[in-house]
Formats: C-alpha cells, sequence, structure tokens
C-alpha cells in the first residue's frame, strides 16, 4: 500500500521526539494502581470487611458518578473499581498525544516537509495513531505485570490492563478524526477532549439511573467509558467489550483515513472563520498578548476543576457512612477524631491532590513561554519596546496566578457540593476555598523548577514535567510501598498543612514561597542573561 | 551626525560553530544599506545582536548611539524589525498583530496603515495560521513600516512575496527613502532588489565582512570584461598585468581587465589599432557569486578600492535602471562574445562605446 510508505519512519520519528514525554505520562497511569492494591487491602484485609465496604460503595451515587459501577467484592473488582478513573485519564493523553502528531505537525509546517519526501498520504496519521496503540499495550502490559506483582490474579490483570488500553485507542481515534475537522491544533483538541467529556457524563448518567432500578439506563451505552466498564476485570473478566471498544477504534481511525483524503494539508473540513480586522483596545501590552493565548487553557482547567470539585465534594459527606460498617477501622477512626475527622481527612487528601494536578497546569503555563521562544514569535515581541523580563511576566503571571483561579475553583466548588449536602454551605466553601489556597506555595515551587530550567537550560525546559510526576508518584504511591522519608520530603506537597485535617501552619508555607520565589529569581536572571532564541 | 549602525570585529560562536568571526558592518544615517551574505553567513546573528537579543562574545556593536544590548528597551522604541521567517500567533488576526506590535513599539500611523494594507492586498480579518508564508510577511512588513521610528531592521522581508508585492515592498522602502531620515538595514538575497533600493551594501562571508561601499566602488574592485577588434596583432597583452582568462580569434580579443590595469590595457589596444570596443562593468551577479563560491577570490579583496567619488553610482534612485533580463542588450548583441552562454545577462545599462 503505497497510502501507507514511511510509515515505520514516522513511527521511530514518533519515538525519539515522545522519548521523555511518553513515559511521563504510560508509566504513572500503569503503576498508581498498585497504591490501590495496597490500601484497599491494608483497610479490608477481610472478605467481609470488603463486602460490607463494596455494598456501600456501590449504592454510593457520588462514587458511582466518579468510579462506575461495583458489581464484586474481591480485592481486585475493588481495585479496578477504584482506579475507574485512570481510562479518562489515559484518554486524555491519547488525545493529546494525537494531536501533537498530527494536525500540531500540519500547523508548524513540518507535516509538508515530510510530506513531500517519500512518505505516503496516510502514514502520518497511521504513524500516529500506532504509536499511540503500541504506547496503549505498554500501559496495558505495566499495568498487568504490576498488578499480578502485587498477587492479584493474571487474567483479570490482562483485563483491567487491555481496558485501560482500549480506552485510549478509541479516543485516540476521536482525536484522528478530530484533527481532519479543524484548520488548528487547539480546535481539534477543544473536539476530541469535548466528545471525552460528553462520554464522561453519558456514563455517569447511565450509571447513576442504574442505582434505581440495576437496569443501566440508555444513555450510558453511548458512552465507549461505559463500554469498558463491562469487561469487568476480575469479576466477569469479559472480552467481548475489549473487542467492541477496539473495533470501534479501529472504525473511526479508517474514518480519520477517508476524511484526511477528502481535504486539503493544512485545511479542516470545518470552514475557517474570519476575526476582527483591527485589535481591540486593550490588546497592547505582553500581558494582554498572554491573555489572549492563556485564556482558552486556563478557561478549561477551571471547568474541569470545578466539574472534578462539585463530584469529590459532594462524596465527601458518604466518606463516614463507611465506617460503622467497617470495625476494622474504629481504632483508625478514633484516632482521627470521629466522623467529621475522617471527613476533613478525605478532604484535605483531596485538596492535595487538586494542588498536584494544578502544578501540572503551571508547569503547562511556563512552557508556553518556551514554545513562544522555539516558535519564533516571541523574537516578534521583544524586537518591539518590551523589555525580556515584562515579555517572560506576561506568561509567568499564568504560571503563578493561573494556579491561583484553578485552585480557588477546585475549593469553591468542593465547599459548595459538600456544604449544600451537609447543610453548612458557607462554612464548608471557606474553609475548602483556604484549604486549596495552601497549596499554592508548592505549586509555586514546581513552577519556579520549570522557570528555572527555563532560564538556565532552555533545552531541557519540558523536563519541567517531570516534578509534577515525581510528586505525583510520591504522593500516591510512597507512603504504599514504604518510600523513606527524606525521600517524600523532597516532595513539596509533603509539607503543605493538610487542611482542613490539620492546623495552618505558616513556616511550612513561608518555607516553600521562598524556594519557590528563589527558583524562578534565579531562572528570570539566567533569562535576561542569556541568548534569543535558543533553538 | 553619528552612524546609525556601526559594528566592528563581531565574534559569536554557538558551540562548535563560529557564526561570526570579526563582522564589521557600518550604516549611516539615512541610508537604505544592503546586507548580502550567503546562508549561514551571519546576516541574521548579527541583526539579533543588534537588536539585543544576543550577546557578542567580542567586537563592538551601537546603534543609534546606544548599546544593544544595555539600551535595549529604548532603542527599541526608535526602530522595527522584520524577522526573516515571520511567525504569526495562530488565533489573533493579522490586523490584531499589526495593532499589537505597533502599540508595543509605541504606536502605529493609522493612515499608513490602512495605505500599506491596500497596498500590500492583505486580509487583516485572517486568523494567523491562515496566512500563506508570503502573507504573513505581509503582516511584518505592515507592523514594522507603518511605525514612525528611525531604523528598519529588514531580515530577507521579500522571501515569499511574489513580484508584484515585491515591487510594492520597493516602493514602499524609496518612500522611506525620500524621507531622508529614516535608516533601513534590509538583509537580502535579491540582487536585484539591492541594486534597486541600496545606497551602500555590505556583503559578508563565514562571518566575515568582505566587500562593503557603494556599487559603484564594489564594482572597482572587480574586473571588467572587454571585447575588442584590432587592426593589428595584439601581441603582449597576455603579459600586462591584470589581463585574465585571454581569448584572440581572428583579431577578436576578449579579456576580463583588473579595474586598477584598465588604462595600460586599453593603451596597448590602441597602439594595436582599435576598430571597436565593447567594455560591460561585471552585474551584481558576478560580484556576488565571486564572493559566494567557496573557491578562494582570485582577486585579492584586501587590496584597497581605487576609489573615484567623481563615478556616478549606476542607477538614480528616482530612476531605476530597467531589471528586465530579457530585455536584450544591443551593443553586445553584435559581438561574438556576446553569445558566451556562460556570461550571465548583463542587468545594468552597460557602458558601451564603439
Amino acid at each position: 500500500m503505497t497510502a501507507l510508505t514511511g510509515t515505520w519512519g514516522l513511527v521511530r520519528l514518533i519515538l525519539r521526539r515522545d522519548r521523555v514525554l511518553a513515559p511521563l505520562w504510560v508509566l504513572p497511569l500503569g503503576l498508581v494502581p498498585i497504591s490501590y492494591v495496597a490500601s484497599i487491602d491494608g483497610l479490608f484485609p477481610s472478605a467481609a470487611g470488603r463486602q460490607g465496604y463494596a455494598d456501600l460503595s456501590a449504592h454510593n451515587a457520588g462514587f458511582v458518578a466518579l468510579y462506575g459501577r461495583l458489581q464484586g467484592s474481591s480485592l481486585g473488582e475493588l481495585v479496578a473499581w477504584r482506579g475507574g478513573f485512570i481510562p479518562v485519564v489515559a484518554g486524555l493523553f491519547c488525545i493529546l498525544t494525537i494531536i501533537r502528531h498530527t494536525r500540531a505537525e500540519e500547523d508548524s509546517g513540518r507535516r509538508e516537509l515530510l510530506g513531500s519526501a517519500v512518505v505516503g498520504r496516510h502514514a502520518p496519521l497511521a504513524a500516529a495513531l500506532a504509536s499511540v496503540f503500541a504506547a496503549g499495550l505498554v500501559l496495558c502490559t505495566v499495568l498487568a505485570l504490576g498488578m499480578i506483582g502485587q498477587g492479584l490474579p493474571a487474567a483479570g490483570s490482562w483485563a483491567f490492563g487491555a481496558e485501560l488500553a482500549v480506552t485510549g485507542w478509541v479516543f485516540a481515534a476521536v482525536a484522528a478524526v478530530a484533527a481532519q475537522l479543524t484548520a488548528g491544533a487547539g480546535g481539534a483538541r477543544g473536539i476530541a477532549i469535548g466528545v471525552l467529556a460528553v462520554a464522561y457524563v453519558l456514563r455517569i448518567v447511565g450509571d447513576v439511573g442504574a442505582l434505581d432500578d440495576g437496569t443501566p439506563s440508555w444513555a450510558g451505552r453511548l458512552s465507549p467509558l461505559e463500554w469498558v466498564t463491562w469487561i469487568r476485570p476480575y469479576g466477569a473478566d469479559a472480552w467481548w467489550p475489549v473487542a467492541l471498544t477496539a473495533g470501534v477504534a479501529v472504525a473511526l481511525a479508517l474514518a480519520a483515513a477517508a476524511l484526511s483524503a477528502r481535504r486539503d494539508l493544512g485545511a479542516g473540513l470545518l470552514p475557517p472563520r474570519l476575526g476582527p480586522p483591527a485589535a481591540g483596545p486593550a490588546l497592547r501590552s505582553p500581558l494582554a498578548l498572554a491573555w489572549r493565548l492563556h485564556r482558552g487553557l486556563l478557561a478549561g482547567w477551571a471547568a474541569g476543576f470545578a466539574v472534578l470539585g462539585v463530584v469529590l465534594g459532594y462524596l465527601a459527606a458518604s466518606v463516614a457512612d463507611l465506617v460503622p460498617d467497617a470495625p476494622q477501622m474504629a481504632e483508625v477512626f478514633a484516632r482521627l477524631g470521629g466522623a467529621a475527622g475522617l471527613v476533613d481527612d478525605y478532604l484535605a487528601a483531596t485538596v492535595n491532590l487538586f494542588g498536584l494536578i494544578a502544578s501540572a497546569y503551571a508547569v503547562q503555563a511556563t512552557l508556553k513561554a518556551r514554545a513562544e521562544e522555539t516558535g519564533g514569535r516571541a523574537e516578534a515581541v521583544l524586537g518591539t519596546a518590551v523589555g525580556r523580563l515584562r515579555w517572560l511576566g506576561g506568561h509567568l503571571a499564568f504560571s503563578l496566578l493561573g494556579p491561583a483561579a484553578i485552585l480557588a475553583a477546585a475549593g469553591l466548588a468542593m465547599g459548595l457540593a459538600h456544604g449544600l449536602n451537609t447543610g453548612e454551605a458557607a462554612r464548608q466553601t471557606s474553609r475548602l476555598l483556604a484549604a486549596a489556597m495552601v497549596q499554592l506555595p508548592a505549586v509555586w515551587v514546581l513552577a519556579g523548577v520549570t522557570v528555572a530550567l527555563y532560564g538556565l537550560l532552555p533545552r531541557l525546559t519540558a523536563l519541567g514535567w517531570g516534578a509534577p510526576v515525581f510528586c505525583l508518584l510520591i504522593g500516591m504511591v510512597g507512603a504504599a510501598i514504604g518510600l523513606d522519608q527524606w525521600l517524600l520530603d523532597v516532595s513539596p506537597f509533603t509539607h503543605v498543612p493538610r487542611l482542613p485535617a490539620d492546623r495552618f501552619g505558616v513556616v511550612p508555607l513561608a518555607a516553600l514561597s521562598a524556594v519557590a520565589a528563589a527558583l524562578t529569581a534565579a531562572g528570570l536572571a539566567a533569562f535576561r542573561r542569556r541568548d534569543l532564541p535558543i533553538p | 551626525m553619528t552612524d546609525a549602525i556601526s559594528v566592528a570585529g563581531l565574534v559569536k560562536t554557538f558551540g562548535p560553530t563560529k557564526a561570526l568571526d570579526g563582522l564589521d558592518l557600518v550604516v549611516r544615517t539615512g541610508e537604505v544599506h544592503g546586507f548580502l551574505g550567503p546562508n549561514g553567513a551571519g546576516k541574521s546573528t548579527t541583526i539579533r545582536i543588534l537588536l539585543g537579543m544576543m550577546r557578542a562574545d567580542a567586537g563592538v556593536a551601537r546603534l543609534l548611539g546606544g548599546d544593544p544590548w544595555a539600551d535595549a528597551t529604548a532603542l527599541h522604541r526608535r526602530l522595527a524589525y522584520v524577522p526573516g521567517d515571520v511567525v504569526l500567533w495562530p488565533g489573533l488576526t493579522g490586523g490584531e498583530v499589526i495593532d499589537l506590535l505597533g502599540r508595543m513599539r509605541g504606536g502605529l500611523n493609522e493612515r499608513r496603515r490602512t495605505d500599506l494594507l491596500e497596498r500590500f492586498d492583505l486580509d487583516p480579518r485572517k486568523k494567523g495560521r491562515a496566512y500563506s508564508k508570503g502573507n504573513r510577511q505581509k503582516v511584518a512588513l505592515v507592523a514594522a513600516l507603518a511605525s514612525d521610528v528611525e531604523l528598519l531592521l529588514l531580515d530577507e522581508p521579500t522571501s515569499g512575496l511574489d513580484p508584484l508585492m515585491e515591487e510594492a515592498f520597493r516602493e514602499a522602502v524609496r518612500e522611506e527613502q525620500r524621507r531622508g531620515d529614516r535608516t533601513v538595514l534590509l538583509s537580502s538575497h535579491i540582487l536585484s532588489e539591492v541594486e534597486a533600493l541600496c545606497d551602500r551594501v555590505t556583503i559578508t562571508r563565514d562571518g566575515r565582512t568582505v566587500e562593503t561601499g557603494t556599487l559603484a566602488e564594489l564594482r572597482h574592485l572587480t574586473r571588467t570584461t572587454i571585447e575588442a577588434e584590432l587592426a593589428g596583432p595584439a601581441d603582449g597583452l597576455a603579459a600586462l598585468p591584470g589581463v585574465h582568462d585571454l581569448l584572440v580569434q581572428d583579431g577578436r580579443v576578449r579579456f576580463d581587465i583588473d579595474a586598477a590595469a584598465l588604462d595600460p590595457a586599453l593603451r596597448h589596444l590602441t597602439a594595436a589599432g582599435l576598430r571597436s570596443l565593447v567594455s560591460r562593468p561585471p552585474t551584481l551577479e558576478e560580484l556576488f557569486l565571486r564572493h559566494y563560491s567557496s573557491r578562494p577570490a582570485p582577486h585579492d579583496s584586501s587590496t584597497p578600492a581605487p576609489h573615484d567619488s567623481s563615478t556616478p553610482a549606476p542607477h538614480d534612485s528616482s530612476t531605476p535602471a530597467p531589471h528586465d533580463s530579457s530585455t536584450p542588450a544591443p551593443h553586445v548583441s553584435s559581438t561574438p562574445a556576446a553569445q558566451d552562454p556562460s556570461r550571465p545577462a548583463a542587468q545594468d545599462a552597460p557602458e558601451a562605446t564603439r
């Protein structure tokens, strides 16, 4: 097939370009469920305890909304159910990777360069899909081997891995279709992530509907995220939903190929729109420009955090319900200060997780400055009367204050959802807003790492992603696999006061802020002195 | 009045590669200065040093009387820059980019903006991602030309423009030139453009300045082609200093002659009995090819130029010479040597005597 000539070479190009980035999402997604095994096994060592936990969870709308329906009580089933959000994250990463290697390549003009070489018409799309499909298989293998290593049944472990892999594939194929529709990576990314969000909502509607009469509503059946729950790892270990989802993925991939043959390179199937012929009066500074470049990303993150905040906040009250039926936890329960203490502990852990995820946004926003530099757009601005620090300041406003905005969205949403649930909206909202805000100094440390890299070692700025991934691994797996305290202490999130469970402490926050300021200042000082642009 | 740009002995290395190796460049206030060199000659690096984006490892650079690194922001208010590879923000329209860059530079002449948009036939409502390379170039050009600044730094500004738009660009630069207070540094590959627009040129190669001066001065540095029909034999011509590539055939001679050796050679020809004589000054192409080719230059460029200030510049900028190389040059078409296909057609109005 001449249309696929050169695919293998392009696959190698993608692997070469993503040799750092791809492991950064594949490995954590595959390894995080290991921590669930240890924690669930620790909390409910006996079958009776797990049964009690499962009975409660299976009928709790909040848990069902977040993770899906629970239909068994074995350790494996509880772990797979608890990992119910991981397929969504896998889908998200697959979407981002596909767009990065298809539509973003066309935008940059590199696709055209390749297209003129001995490369078949469909080769770039096929190479991107093949690479992401392969990443799915690696993810499946990492997860399955990790689960088997924890002593879970092999058949269920492979089924669990396959669940993640095929979810990734189907959304990779959705992204491949979206990449044919719009003339621009941003629009394509928006469409594909929108499809993912709709699939998630449909899954929630379907599963929560099933709580009443036991039969899932029709809405869920439209969602690939629902299909993969039919696999039921460690329970049914059904492979037909794997085949179904993989088949849909292949069909979508073929559709994307057909669509790409019907359009011109660089163009989309949806017509481009014209914009204003002159700039509005506000568009006159590097900060205003940064706002234009960052606002879409910031709005997306804020919306995502708000939705997740509502779901996780709504769940908070039900955490206390679990306790009376789990006598094994009585001692822990007492130590935590009763039901209220347990709920606050859950809230603190959740807000800490939001802080970790917000640092990914901080890194992403900082990397925009680097993209502006390598893309040649920084030069145009720096050739005007805009100084270097003013230019970089526009972007750093988003890496430092953007996390404040999205954490506020998460804190407010959690507080409102939990507060309305418990009838103390004002109190919970202010408590959780404060809890979210104390994460900021830790987020700033990770942003500062990226700023320092950007100033001192600009070619390695993308390694800034390593910091949140490292902290996420430390935070989620570290305690479960018994890491040394000094290693846990490396993560700034270890030092954040665990509000609202613990008391507020100003010392760690001041220390973290000082570290963040020092890192940022080092990056800015180096940036002032270095050559621009460094490719 | 001080020079708008003065650069001496600039050195810049990137790892193992030496981008600039003692480059000199002087641009006088009010002139349009051509900055020529093959790819990788260091033109863009020089401009980035002048913009304070990069710091030179050695050498002196002065821009509008200031230090390009230390006074970057203040100096940038007085200049406009068009990068060689214009990249726009995919989500901003061309009009938004023009206004944004103009405002960040300190102001835009609205009337000129409207006028330039029309002349460059540019739709300012399109998003950055929808523009072709040429149209992106136009966005940057309009943003630069519509600013009231003293200095324009243009890095290969016409790459990607079609011939019609190139003419619009030339016209716009000529307007700047007529105002007299604007200085333009124009890095370019397009020789006809440089010939048509530039008062003086600097040619660089491998990060060094190899020639600088007016076009007339540069012509003196290189050889003139002489074709003559003689009454008698031209013995001894080959032995004259400065004569190259001599060809004798049926009483006709053809040779290249160094500018400094022109007078004795012509005396020799007159002594032999001249029947007809065609002298052709070097075209810019020949000039550049000689410097661009990697072979060591046959002519020692370190010899001081026999500067003749009375020689008129080949072009008066108000009456541009025709650049259409398809127009036959009548005075050479009759001589057999003119049919030599290896010679590029003369782009200048040659000085011819018969």
